[in-house]
């Protein structure tokens, strides 16, 4: 078009298009709605709700144990990390400490839940952006991963494993060894997909810059979770305010510099890393003993008390039919999820159901990002980068 | 800076504005009014020694017919609901939470949106479960129930049960600014 003259401006009008709430790349229910300028998004906003249970509702009309079911369903891609937590925050409330072995397997279990958190947030989000291999890669070894939680404790995916006090039961025999075993393999798995992707020339150049968010918003949203770290920021609670005795393990905070959607993926790839060798720790160290609490206002008496003595029939009816019952107070209890920051506000009237719980979901911070970031992308990066930020409608809606 | 220190700094600086003071298991609490919200939360954002620059949730809570089973009496509030705001100073690494008191009928709270993006999300989670309004929010419609849902689900006096026909969906969700999305 060297001829000098000039191609006059195309009439066009702004389109409004909506993804969702019920579409593949939302991997859940999510509602977005954007307005389009050619391809390039001008303005959007999200609506949530779609999965809203009444979670929060629910908690205060049960008793304080019969939560760590519920609970089991808000991430439900690492289910047993929710109950670890909301274990940990009523041992808060009631002042007391899960004893060192239940607490390292409560340790175990989590990072194998934010394996597969991982795992499966890599895999749909290249499966978004093209790339079906790296997905049967990961939910293989996801597999394996309930086996182990099957072998644990009956279930494979909402586990219900932990007590408040402790966790249900101990590992059986040869079960380290297992895991042991699936975690090197894991390891393998997650580097036969990291190099599929990391200097892969289509992946970089769909996914660097695609949805990137700054230090600046990140802050300012609460961001948490490998979506804060890829900024840049090294905010870890696991590291910051240690629980479970993650104080003892030699782990690295993986960080990168950009944010975007790239940034994003290697974190959760060196996160898989950091989990394994978390893992490996706490199998060598496993401490002997206990995994519940001796405390009978808070533990369930073993079986055999419970059929052959007075005392333990009646303190295991106490418990079922009456619950455990914290003091008068309140709690902001915080431990690290897949997504991120995970808390529990709980108030408490002093009787067996929780007055108040609020759930801060790492997702929906993280989320609330979300029109800012693709303000002036593609539509396509908007997939990209919606599938990176893990958003798990569970979680989201409560 | 543990969080009685920064409760007694906060103290020292309100004095009586401070409608209660709390401490439960080392977490530190006080609860204000709703017109000293916004320069308390930035005072203590800007303070150095404490620098909670970080609002990580917004919950509420209702308090109708709360009586704590240990006798100690209904616990002397005379506001319904509080809205509580937990902060975080990712420099000092410490906690603090900072409660406002809202009375029945003027159910209303001086937003945040602009000072911490994530409290637009939040906030309209707060009005919508408990129907507690944010002054200056731009966008303040319910976020977790569909629009035409009827009360406000998390009030102590909405029944658990009660059940509401699911309405169409809202055909623009689109703001006029799109940060205010």
């Amino acid at each position: 078009m060297s001829s000098g003259t000039t191609v006059p401006p195309i009439p066009s009008e702004l389109m409004t298009i909506n993804v969702g709430p019920s579409h593949p790349a939302t991997h859940g229910t999510l509602r977005l709605q954007l307005q389009l300028d050619g391809e390039t998004i001008v303005n959007s906003a999200c609506e949530i709700g779609y999965l809203h249970r009444g979670f929060e509702k629910q908690c205060e009309t049960v008793y304080y144990q019969f939560v760590i079911p519920y609970a089991e369903r808000l991430n439900y891609m690492g289910p047993v990390h929710n109950s670890n937590a909301w274990c940990h925050a009523c041992e808060q409330m009631l002042g007391i400490e899960a004893p060192p072995r239940a607490q390292a397997l409560r340790v175990i279990t989590s990072e194998m839940g934010r394996i597969i958190d991982h795992a499966v947030c890599i895999g749909t989000n290249l499966v978004d952006i093209g790339a079906l291999t790296n997905f049967w890669y990961m939910y293989n070894y996801r597999e394996k991963i309930y086996d182990l939680y099957e072998e644990l404790c009956g279930a494979r995916m909402m586990v219900n494993y932990p007590r408040i006090g402790g966790v249900s039961q101990d590992a059986p025999d040869g079960w380290f060894e297992k895991l042991l075993r699936v975690v090197d393999e894991m390891q393998e798995a997650v580097g036969d997909v990291r190099a599929l992707v990391e200097r892969n020339r289509i992946f970089m150049d769909r996914t660097i810059g695609a949805g990137a968010i700054s230090k600046e918003l990140a802050l300012s949203h609460g961001v948490t979770g490998p979506c804060l770290r890829a900024t840049g920021i090294p905010y870890d609670v696991r590291k910051a305010q240690p629980y479970w005795g993650y104080d003892k393990y030699q782990f690295d905070v993986p960080t990168a510099e950009g944010g975007d959607t790239y940034d994003r993926t290697i974190v959760r790839f060196q996160e898989m890393y950091e989990s394994c060798k978390i893992i490996r720790q706490a199998v060598a160290a496993m401490p002997g003993g206990p995994v519940m609490v001796d405390d009978h206002l808070v533990a369930l008496p073993e079986k055999d008390k419970v059929y052959n003595t007075m005392e333990g029939l009646i303190n295991h009816f106490k418990l079922v039919m009456h619950g455990i019952q914290p003091p008068k107070g309140e709690l902001y209890s915080a431990t690290e999820g897949g997504c991120g920051e995970l808390g529990f506000y709980i108030v408490s009237d002093g009787s067996a159901k929780p007055w108040r719980v609020r759930i801060r979901p790492p997702c929906f911070a993280n989320y609330s990002t979300f029109p800012k970031i693709i303000q002036g992308a593609m539509v396509a990066d908007a997939i990209a980068a919606l599938g990176s930020i893990n958003i798990i409608a569970g979680e989201l809606d409560r | 800076m543990t969080e009685r220190e920064i409760m007694a700094r906060v103290q020292a600086k309100l004095g009586a504005k401070v409608l209660q003071a709390y401490e439960f298991r080392g977490q530190c609490a006080v609860t204000i009014a709703p017109s000293e919200l916004r320069p308390l939360l930035t005072w203590l954002r800007d303070d150095s020694d404490i620098q909670t620059d970080w609002l990580l949730d917004v919950g509420g809570v209702d308090y109708l017919g709360y009586s704590p089973t240990d006798g100690s009496g209904d616990d002397d509030r005379e506001w319904r609901y509080e809205v509580a705001y937990q902060l975080y100073s990712m420099r000092h690494n410490h906690r603090f939470r900072v409660k406002v008191a809202v009375a029945e009928p003027n159910l209303v709270v001086p937003s945040v949106w602009d000072l911490w993006g994530i409290a637009n999300w939040m906030e309209r989670e707060v009005w919508d479960l408990y129907g507690i309004r944010f002054e200056g929010h731009p966008n303040l419609r319910r976020i977790l129930c569909h629009d035409e849902f009827v009360g406000h689900a998390l009030r102590k006096d909405y029944p658990i049960n009660k059940r509401q026909k699911l309405t169409s969906p809202v055909e623009n969700i689109l703001c006029e600014k799109a940060e205010w999305a």
